[in-house]
């Protein structure tokens, strides 16, 4: 019989640290079967934030850099720009990225800087204890909504690419769903062509994961993909949400 | 002839592959691995068809397919 499918080998021959069921492993692993494809572990670049996707230090074979809490964008432009051969890419919760770390990610996507985004959104803190995100969905219970998210005193859950598709320099962003195999293969492609257009050169490219947080959300993880199929994905529609073809021509002053 | 092989000491027995096999292949093992989990094993007695589905959806990457 002949081997179908295996583990690649930029990741670490060893567990992870987060908890059973999360998505943190699939996308780590999402990311490092992309890098083993196009053979760029010797070239690649990953910053980490603050939170729980920090702990995929120990889960990645090549070089990772770990942000002060939402500067990752930052930290990822002055690699890039210092280093124009490395393909860069960031890692990044809804917590630094949507909370504090928002005027960072505005401002590299503005910039259209060159690296790649993966916004994990799994509508909750993890790390800390599950407390309100920004992207924390209207009547969720959390600990610090404990009587669900009230938009009058709380606000509403923010789409960050919703946010970063009003900007003109962003090459790409696309939402994806992780909850069936399919959604999986999906996002894999959509991470495959961020990373693309970091290998051309071509600017900043944004792909946000709808993920779940067991923990957390007090749920089983199967039982969590239900309950991401009825909330999250309402509210988070899955699509390519900017696709910029060639450079547009600005008219100048 | 398909199949898998699941690496007990990765496995934190999520149960996300034993919803997605249509086959009913992999279920909870009896015996417990160093992390303190139920890993998964693979029922021999159903038939595999090395559809990678589960290998897909591991987030521990403990699955490897042969087909």
């Amino acid at each position: 019989m002949e081997k179908v499918y295996q583990r690649p080998g930029t990741l670490a021959a060893a567990p992870t640290r987060y908890c059973p069921g999360c998505m943190h492993g699939l996308i780590s692993k999402l990311i490092a079967e992309l890098v083993e494809e196009y053979g760029i572990a010797d070239r690649t670049v990953g910053i980490l934030p603050v939170g729980c996707g920090a702990m995929s230090k120990n889960v990645f074979t090549f070089d990772v850099v770990c942000a002060a809490h939402g500067r990752a964008p930052a930290v990822a432009t002055g690699f890039s720009r210092c280093a124009p051969e490395k393909v860069v890419f960031t890692y990044q919760g809804d917590g630094d990225l949507g909370a504090i770390g928002l005027s960072e990610i505005v401002h590299a996507a503005n910039r259209g800087e060159r690296f790649l985004t993966v916004f994990i959104n799994n509508s909750t803190y993890g790390m800390t204890g599950g407390q309100m995100a920004p992207t924390t969905l209207i009547g969720q219970k959390t600990t610090t909504t404990p009587l669900g998210r009230d938009p009058g005193t709380d606000g509403y859950p923010m789409g960050m690419c919703e946010i970063l598709s009003q900007l003109k320099a962003p090459a790409y962003i696309a939402r994806f769903s992780l909850r069936t195999p399919a959604g999986i293969l999906r996002a894999k492609e959509g991470l495959r062509k961020g990373l693309e257009l970091q290998l051309k050169g071509e600017g900043f490219a944004f792909v946000e994961l709808l993920s779940i947080c067991p923990t957390n959300w007090g749920l089983s993880p199967v039982k969590c993909l239900d309950w991401m199929a009825e909330h999250s994905e309402t509210v988070f529609p899955e699509g390519v949400y900017q696709e910029r073809e060639g450079g547009e021509e600005w008219k100048t002053v | 002839m398909a199949g898998i092989t699941i690496e007990a000491e990765y496995c934190k027995a999520c149960g996300l592959c034993i919803t997605t096999c249509k086959k009913g292949v992999i279920r909870y093992g009896k015996g417990i691995n160093a992390m303190g989990y139920h890993a998964a094993e693979v029922d021999g007695t159903k038939g595999c068809i090395g559809c990678r589905l589960c290998a897909v959806v591991c987030p521990e990457a403990a699955i490897e397919v042969y087909r």
